[in-house]
């Protein structure tokens, strides 16, 4: 096994298994097409470092995050939706990104390009993926809890607007390590198709959360050798595979939910 | 007296439009206070003012630090569905968790047996969710409750036994009831105070016998409400 592919399949590991924990919370707050929007925001960064030749992450991680705080400010101003938000917020990103862009090298930004990782950008990919499931590991039953009932969880004393913008955060980093593995366009897919699955098999939160872990590691490591061996692109195949074990958990699907 | 919270020339508007006007009274520790009001006189309102849920203006004043349980109107069985949430699962998201020794206690004083721990909380039935919930509120030791509406969605039977239920604890407890209905016999049975609300600012307060007469009701519920004395 060449060490471009050990580098690509730990990165895909760790991204798509922190992608699908944190999916599990998204799909519960009915906001799982949230990221979609905010890995759009990558392609405004994409172009600056296009345009000036830096390291596309480096474009990619600063306007997802902004992206997310502009989302948090404005659902306390508004009190509209997040996802209502994140679409307006999608808008301006691929908005300004279209009038500089030069789309014909866009690709990477597009789909991904996990099969070209460095060992350094694996490094950092797993620690951020760490710090990540670290925070959502400990804002998790917090999250749910607003999820579940708002005004319950302010009675138990949680701090709604310092966890909603810890779990933006977690969103962005998580996206902008997504855009990375799969691209923009379909970063959404690592987040919300593993969950999904998850919740068609599981009968407790510990199952969910296991299962959208399990199942999004395991679309990452088949996509990657699939890729590989019918040389496919790796990011969309990644997708793909994923779809393919949402398809058979439908099958497998339990009937009380 | 032991008083335990005062509000005075209480207001609140919700969009511009004032839906609690000038209310005062006070309520002393270890009362079981019934909110009574037709549809729209602002009793869901008062709870979550009284929460700290809404801005008003006016004074709310707590002579002691309560220790809150909630109940709100509107959490049922459906709305926990979409979430592949346990019965265990959901006392876990309670901060602390609780342990499952005292979990299991409340639930056998709500009468539910612990089994009911591993079903799905979106598929019990409404009643079973319902006093899971109170079960869920009182784990945490409250010394304060706020229960809007309990029975909502309850069969009159199973309503019944919920109201029972939250005197029993009343008295076992020695807890302080805030309890929101529109359920005038619950009123006579189990509350020691009423409080009573309109949106015009005619409120009543006082022992449930002493002010719940003909002329009062009609002034708080309007012309149309027809009256039978308990006897």
């Amino acid at each position: 096994m060449s060490s471009q592919l050990i580098s690509s399949l730990i990165s895909g590991i760790f991204i798509s298994g922190v992608a699908g924990y944190l999916g599990t919370l998204m799909l519960s707050k009915k906001m799982s097409v949230v990221a979609g929007p905010l890995a759009h925001l990558a392609f405004p960064g994409v172009a600056l470092a296009l345009i000036f030749g830096f390291n596309i992450s480096l474009g990619v991680f600063p306007f997802v995050i902004i992206g997310a705080i502009l989302i948090w400010l404005l659902e306390e101003r508004t009190k509209l939706p997040m996802e209502n938000l994140a679409a307006i917020i999608f808008a301006s990103g691929v908005g300004t990104a279209l009038l500089f862009l030069p789309i014909d090298k866009a690709e990477e930004a597009l789909i991904g390009s996990i099969e070209k990782i460095t060992p350094l950008e694996t490094i950092i990919v797993v620690i951020l993926s760490l710090l990540v499931f670290y925070v959502i590991k400990r804002l998790y039953q917090k999250m749910m809890l607003m999820n579940v009932y708002e005004d319950l969880a302010v009675i138990e004393g949680i701090n709604i607007r310092l966890y909603n913008l810890l779990y933006l955060l977690s969103i962005a980093v998580v996206v902008a390590l997504g855009v990375y593995l799969v691209g923009g366009l379909i970063t959404a897919a690592l987040i919300a198709i593993p969950a999904a699955s998850a919740k068609n098999i599981s009968g407790g939160l510990q199952s969910y959360k296991t299962w959208a872990i399990v199942l999004g590691i395991i679309s990452a490591i088949t996509g990657i050798f699939i890729a590989r061996f019918f040389h496919l692109p790796t990011g969309p195949m990644v997708v793909v595979s994923s779809v393919v074990i949402f398809l058979i958990s439908v099958i497998f699907r339990k009937q009380s939910f | 007296m032991n008083t335990l919270l005062e509000v005075k020339n209480l207001n609140v508007n919700l969009d511009e439009e004032r839906i609690i006007e000038n209310l005062s009274f006070q309520i002393t520790r270890g009362e079981f206070l019934t909110v009574l009001g037709s549809n729209g006189a602002g009793k869901t309102v008062l709870l979550r003012t009284l929460l700290g849920f809404l801005p008003y203006e006016g004074s709310i004043t707590w002579h002691q630090k309560p220790k809150i349980g909630y109940l709100p109107q509107g959490l049922n069985q459906l709305k926990v569905k979409d979430f592949p949430l346990t019965v265990q699962d959901f006392f876990a998201l309670k901060n602390p968790t609780p342990d499952l020794e005292e979990i299991t206690t409340f639930l056998h004083l709500v009468g539910l047996e612990k089994d009911i721990l591993l079903k799905t909380a979106g598929n019990l039935s409404g009643g079973q969710f319902q006093r899971m919930l109170v079960a869920w509120t009182l784990v945490s030791h409250p010394n304060v409750l706020f229960f809007d509406e309990p029975t909502t969605g309850i069969d009159i039977g199973g309503g019944e036994t919920i109201y029972s239920l939250l005197r029993t604890i009343w008295e076992k407890e020695k807890l302080t009831i805030f309890l929101v209905t529109h359920d005038l016999n619950i009123v006579y049975k189990h509350s020691t105070n009423v409080l009573c609300l309109n949106r015009k600012g005619h409120h009543c307060f006082g022992a449930a016998k002493e002010i719940l007469n003909p002329e009062m009701l009609e002034k708080v519920f309007g012309t149309e409400i027809k009256f039978y004395e308990h006897h």
